[in-house]
């Protein structure tokens, strides 16, 4: 049998979609139990959401103050602490799973594996490399616990309808005072998270400054998307940085992405290659953008983005 | 803030095309352009602004691999560091070997700040630093796009998937840097000249006591699966319709 516990990533009112995608990923391990943990100041509400995702067994609430932001620091030992009944510990490969889930691993004194993009064997993964040019299959020693993060974008959500039981834990772990949340700042957008969005409008360099941004805004409004970009129009302070596409940025798998004055590096494709349909609008038709392209449009993204907006809501 | 280290990895440069190799075995390495990995080198650019603005600050980078290595430690060396350790090794590091290696150096360096770039962009393992955070026993900052040190602190702006998140840390603490916490300065031909002469120290993974196990071992290395290049249209009107016909507007 083996013992996944799987971290809950949530922002203290929403349990993230991130989660059932682990769930899933978890699934695919052979006679496998799965927990969803969740940290927090009062995660009532949130485990409840985690007891609903069909697949899980338990869901584990560690409600203390000191929980209120997900800091590494403080979180890490007490998965530390929780470590010792299960054989597997997952997190999403999110900023959040990415800071946490190596300081676990090595307070435990074992190895992660990052960015599980297909599961084999219980101990046997494939995860991409080198911008996803090259996909490796690891094998872990099945006599060490495994840590990992699950590349998100290869898997669907786990469906609702479960109905797992929750326990609340109190662990006696003294936390480090060394760290200390500060604030964020946030594009707070009534747009669809650029993570789990079906629909995903993307600019780059092309677009020339923060102000043509604009055209992409109103023609991801009119069709219920959201909206990414690439580095190059992050670097040149087009975009916000939690826009950016990519190696480097977010790996996302929507339904369609609309890539606009993107040439298409090679790191910004391997964020995007898992969205079902890509269109690429572009005015130079040797752009690597269209060797991956579903539908390839040439022109002057200056007047093709108006009429497409125009033509969409007609 | 008297002493900073900067980790340094030795990576395929990054405008190299990667191939596999046809038996699955790895990746063609032969007589490919080797680099600092980009995000160390924002990491050690970091740490020079840092010596720039104080007073008797020393940079040290460090790094861990094959005896060529050095190349990538005198690049550091001339952008500004003032002396260089290589734990030299022929085998593959792991992410907690790593972290291991750095635990030795900063255990008898006790530097005030390790900067490290946030993954490295060969395995892209986004893990030594975090790992190294942990058993060194200290704070973590990853993602920096924006450091201030001051009174035995440092305030780290993170980027994160909502944005921007600021934490506060005390020091000694290790910091893992974005890509927009600043842009390295480049290497003018007096300062090579100069890293010639800086110290750089070999060590080895056994005279820190560090042990080699290989705790996760890769069996296949693959190309991606392809995508299968797709229509042109010739005009919005023409897309529009593509896309209705999918059902995907």
């Amino acid at each position: 049998m083996h013992k996944v516990l799987i971290v809950g990533e949530h922002d203290g009112k929403t349990l993230n979609p991130a989660t059932a995608k682990c769930v899933t990923c978890a699934g695919g391990i052979p006679d496998v139990e799965i927990t969803i943990v969740i940290l927090g100041a009062d995660t009532a509400a949130v485990a409840g959401q985690a007891a609903a995702v069909a697949g899980v067994k338990s869901v584990l609430r560690v409600d203390r103050p000191e929980n209120q932001h997900p800091l590494a620091a403080i979180f890490a030992p007490q998965l530390a602490a929780l470590a010792a009944d299960y054989t597997h510990i997952f997190g999403p490969s999110t900023s959040f799973g990415k800071d946490l889930m190596p300081r676990v691993a090595a307070l435990l004194g074992v190895p992660q594996v990052s960015d599980l993009m297909a599961v084999e064997g219980a101990y046997l993964f494939k995860r991409p490399t080198y911008a996803g040019n090259a996909i490796v299959t690891v094998q872990a020693d099945p006599a060490r616990k495994l840590i990992a993060t699950v590349r998100v974008a290869s898997f669907e959500s786990a469906k609702a309808g479960g109905n797992a039981a929750v326990e609340s834990k109190s662990l006696s772990v003294a936390l480090p005072s060394h760290t200390r949340y500060v604030g964020a700042k946030s594009g707070s957008t009534d747009r669809p998270d650029l993570q789990t969005a079906k629909r995903v409008v993307s600019g780059g360099r092309a677009l020339g400054s923060a102000e043509n941004f604009k055209l992409l805004f109103s023609l991801a409004d009119k069709i219920g998307a959201a909206v990414g970009a690439s580095r190059a129009a992050v670097d040149a302070g087009y975009a916000a940085n939690e826009m950016q596409v990519g190696q480097t940025g977010k790996i996302i798998s929507p339904d369609i992405y609309i890539a606009i004055g993107i040439s298409g590096a090679i790191q910004h494709l391997t964020g995007i290659k898992d969205a079902r349909t890509i269109v690429a609008i572009n005015k130079d038709g040797e752009a690597p953008i269209f060797e991956v392209a579903d539908v390839g449009l040439v022109g002057d993204l200056f007047q093709i983005v108006p009429e497409l907006e125009r033509l969409v809501s007609g | 803030m008297q002493k900073i280290i900067v980790c340094i990895k030795r990576v395929v440069d990054y405008n190299v095309r990667i191939r596999v190799k046809p038996d699955g075995s790895g990746v063609m390495l032969d007589g490919v352009k080797m680099s600092v990995n980009p995000f160390d080198e924002i990491a050690l650019e970091e740490a020079l602004r840092i010596k720039e603005r104080g007073t008797n600050i020393e940079v040290v980078a460090v790094s861990i691999g094959v005896a060529d290595t050095q190349q990538q430690l005198r690049t550091a060396l001339a952008m500004g560091a003032d002396r260089a350790i290589l734990v030299q090794t022929d085998l593959p590091v792991e992410p907690l070997t790593a972290a291991q290696t750095f635990l030795a150096v900063a255990n008898k360096e006790n530097p005030d700040l390790i900067f490290l770039g946030k993954q490295a962009i060969d395995d892209d393992a986004n893990q030594t630093g975090q790992m190294l955070a942990a058993i060194w026993q200290r704070p973590q900052a990853t993602y920096a796009s924006k450091v201030e040190i001051s009174g035995g602190k440092a305030s780290v702006t993170r980027e994160v998937d909502a944005g921007l998140e600021t934490i506060e840390v005390d020091l000694p603490a290790v910091v893992t840097v974005d890509l927009r916490l600043n842009e390295p300065r480049y290497v003018k031909l007096p300062d090579i000249m100069k890293a010639k002469k800086k110290p750089l120290e070999v060590t080895s993974l056994e005279a820190l006591g560090v042990s080699t196990a290989v705790l996760l071992k890769t069996v296949k290395t693959e190309p991606p699966a392809q995508r299968q290049k797709g229509v042109m249209v010739k005009d919005v009107a023409e897309l529009v319709g593509v896309l209705k016909k999918k059902g995907l507007i």
